[in-house]
């Protein structure tokens, strides 16, 4: 036992010997995990998102364009602002505009036409033209949302309502009459069809005239949403930071694990070892007092973060305190026996560093530490079962700000230690004991 | 105390070590001499218990070390050829752990550790960062971790490399007093003074094999001469130093600038004899001393070429 404590007594010593190195090593977890939990939404859960810079060329300018380009405006989300074809072509090349929509001539006639014939009359829609930036394919495709909203409530609106909508339902009614293409029965059910439009917008007039008040017509999303954020209570708001030193800290508990396993490399090569092989200590002693000591630092480090984030960022564990520390303590051993593995698989010092490091990056990325998994393509989403930073971040999260109980813990922990179990055994099958 | 039989050990193809056998008791210092990569880290390796032998065996006390945490490996210290130490604790920390790796702790550890650290002459520095030490002081530091759990045998594989003079005398000075305690002291070297100073046998490697094992008296006497008289010629001038081969007790005589130098096996009888031929035939001198040939002459008669080369 004298032997043991000594050989952990050591390893932490020297650890915290080297103050620069642990402060750095506690100072870069902290800054990255504060920044990209400010990113993922800070403390109130709603992150200050920058609006996505839209660029307008209205062609047109009929009632139709002005109101789409009134409409996007409106949008929260979008920062619209009118430009020429050339310079929003300019613009966007040079990532300055993410997104330029153009409302060619004629847009809002052949729209209005489009919204109740072009499907029949074989006519071809308006097209608008979208000029993007490839490089923010996830902004385009909420742009295009916001658009096809935009489009179908300003065109209907101005088709009900609207000066040049009467004008363009009574277009449609003489296209329909004289289209060969359009067969009898949908010809009636049209006639019909713009004859109830026609009448609406008398009725409308009518009241408005009369003092009734029009009401704003046009089609409209036939709901509305009331987001609730499903946290671990009512009342209490996600806490973005909460991911964040999560996954910072495994990742950076994993870097230090490859720091221990490149340690042990570098040691196997010098005096020391010799020195250790020749005392009387048993090889489970040596492998399992640097399994214990790393165990603590990692635990050590996993301490002051998560004590930082609650301190400044109000990060609570609203789940199970035990299951916390239960997932930490597995991912913890898992770690030290990843470092293991790594001393015990690496030839030279450089290349074990090399592909360790690439191992651990990718541990990282495919755990969902730096962006949640849900972004991943879906046949990946199922590989990620087989990373144990999943089953780490999966069980941090929902320890920390999900508020689950100690059996949400269960499996995270089983699967962590399935994966320590893993990489002991092989530490300790290819570990080369032997000096030569 | 130690007994090292017929050890073999092969990498691969490679021969590291081939039919090497020594022993050495109590009090004796055995050096292991050979040129940087003959087995004499190896043959230490094995002993150590850091390798397992193809064939041979190590007996300390009449017993073979049979498992990582065998007693028998108490009975052996280990100075390893690499420093051995972390740079980044204190003398006395190092000290403390390396005691505790053989169980050591609380005021037997202290006393062991005040006594190595007086031995190596560190007292003074025990709370300072190895790091801060030079060279000399950190082996004898590597030093005073072998002993602290009172070794009967020593293990010294290079012990003085890149170590200035005067810190060698004190790490000499260290294992003498060491072999005065009883120790036996197994020690590689390349450098044939530390052999000559130190040891009492020496055993003679070469590419994994053992080519001698003797007393250094006993290896002189594998030279053809084992003694060199040097004589400083008034004048040397037409002297021919072949004639003297004709004398019964001359094995060989050389001249290099005026001074003439006769092998003879036995001084005594023939250092007389030299002297008087040379007065006899009108040669005069003004000075004579005796040489004795050193270990670089026995490891290039042994092996035909020089130690430092090889």
């Amino acid at each position: 036992m004298i032997q043991f404590l000594a050989l952990v007594r050591k390893d932490l010593k020297l650890f915290f010997n080297d103050r620069k190195a642990v402060i750095v090593g506690l100072l870069v977890p902290i800054v990255l995990a504060s920044f990209f939990g400010y990113m993922f939404g800070g403390q109130s859960g709603k992150a200050e998102t920058s609006k996505v810079p839209v660029l307008i060329i209205d062609q047109d300018g009929s009632d139709i364009s002005r109101g789409l380009i009134t409409q996007l405006g409106s949008d929260k989300n979008l920062d619209v602002k009118p430009s020429t074809l050339d310079a929003a072509r300019e613009a966007v090349r040079k990532g300055k505009a993410t997104v330029a929509i153009v409302i060619p001539k004629d847009f809002g006639k052949d729209a209005g036409r489009a919204l109740f014939t072009g499907a029949n009359t074989g006519e071809n829609k308006p097209q608008l033209s979208v000029l993007y930036d490839p490089s923010h394919n996830v902004e385009l495709g909420m742009v295009r949302g916001i658009l096809s909203g935009a489009v179908m409530e300003t065109v209907s609106k101005e088709m009900f309502t609207g000066n040049s909508g009467r004008e363009m339902v009574n277009e449609s009614l003489a296209q329909v009459e004289n289209n060969p293409r359009i067969s009898a029965e949908d010809r009636k059910a049209l006639r019909h069809l713009l004859g109830g439009v026609n009448e609406l917008n008398a009725q409308r007039e009518r009241e408005g005239e009369s003092g009734q008040g029009a009401i704003s017509g046009g089609l409209t999303m036939p709901y509305d949403t009331r987001e609730q954020a499903i946290t671990s209570g009512k009342d209490i708001e996600y806490n973005g930071y909460a991911h964040a030193f999560a996954g910072m800290g495994i990742q950076f508990i994993l870097f230090m694990g490859l720091d221990v396993g490149v340690a042990l490399l570098m040691l196997r090569q010098s005096g020391l070892w010799q020195r250790l092989r020749a005392a009387p200590l048993s090889r489970t002693m040596l492998l399992g007092s640097r399994t214990v000591s790393a165990s603590l630092i990692a635990g050590f480090i996993l301490l002051v973060l998560f004590s930082f984030a609650r301190v400044v960022f109000g990060v609570h564990i609203l789940g199970s305190f035990a299951g916390f520390v239960g997932v930490c303590a597995a991912f913890s051993l898992m770690t030290a026996a990843f470092g293991l593995m790594v001393a015990a698989l690496g030839e030279t010092v450089e290349a074990t560093r090399g592909y360790s490091i690439m191992a651990t990056l990718i541990m990282v990325m495919l755990g969902g530490a730096w962006v949640p998994t849900f972004v991943f393509p879906a046949w990946l989403r199922k590989l990620t079962v087989v990373v144990p930073t999943r089953w780490a971040m999966d069980g941090l999260d929902s320890m920390i700000w999900r508020g689950l109980g100690f059996s949400s813990a269960l499996a995270p922990i089983g699967v962590l230690l399935l994966f320590t179990l893993l990489f002991g055994v092989v530490a300790v099958m290819r570990f080369r004991w032997r000096t030569e | 105390m130690l007994e090292v039989k017929h050890l073999t050990k092969n990498y691969g193809k490679l021969i590291a070590v081939t039919g090497v056998s020594f022993r050495a008791d109590r009090g004796e210092t055995i050096g292991l001499l050979g040129p940087n990569g003959a087995g004499k880290t190896t043959t230490v390796s094995i002993i150590a218990g850091l390798l397992s032998p193809d064939s041979g065996e190590v007996l300390i006390e009449g017993k073979q070390v049979k498992s990582d945490t065998d007693p028998v490996k108490l009975k052996i210290g280990l100075v390893p050829q690499d420093m051995a130490l972390y740079d980044k604790l204190s003398a006395r920390d190092n000290l403390t752990f390396f005691a505790a790796l053989y169980s050591l702790a609380g005021a037997k550890a202290k006393q062991a550790i005040d006594d190595v650290l007086n031995l190596v002459g560190l007292s003074d520095r025990a709370g300072d960062k190895v790091e801060t030490f030079s060279g000399g002081m950190k082996r004898r530091l590597n030093l005073a971790a072998a002993l602290l759990h009172d070794p009967q045998i020593l293990l010294l594989d290079e012990p003085t490399v890149g170590v200035d003079p005067q810190s060698r005398n004190a790490i000499f000075d260290n294992l003498e007093a060491l072999k005065k305690r009883g120790k036996s002291l197994i020690y590689t070297t390349h450098y044939m003074e530390e052999a000559e100073r130190l040891c009492d046998r020496i055993v003679i490697i070469d590419h994994g094999k053992m080519i001698a094992n003797d007393t250094l008296q006993g290896l002189h006497k594998l030279l053809p001469v084992t003694n060199v008289i040097a004589i400083d010629l008034d004048n040397a001038d037409g002297f021919k130093p072949g004639q003297m081969l004709t004398l019964p007790e001359v094995k060989s005589a050389e001249l290099h600038g005026g001074t003439l130098r006769v092998g003879v096996h036995d001084l005594s009888h023939g250092a007389p004899g030299v002297l008087r031929w040379l007065t006899d035939n009108g040669h005069s001198y003004h000075h004579v001393s005796s040489e004795q040939p050193d270990l670089e002459t026995v490891f290039l008669t042994l092996t035909g070429r020089s130690l430092r080369d090889s």
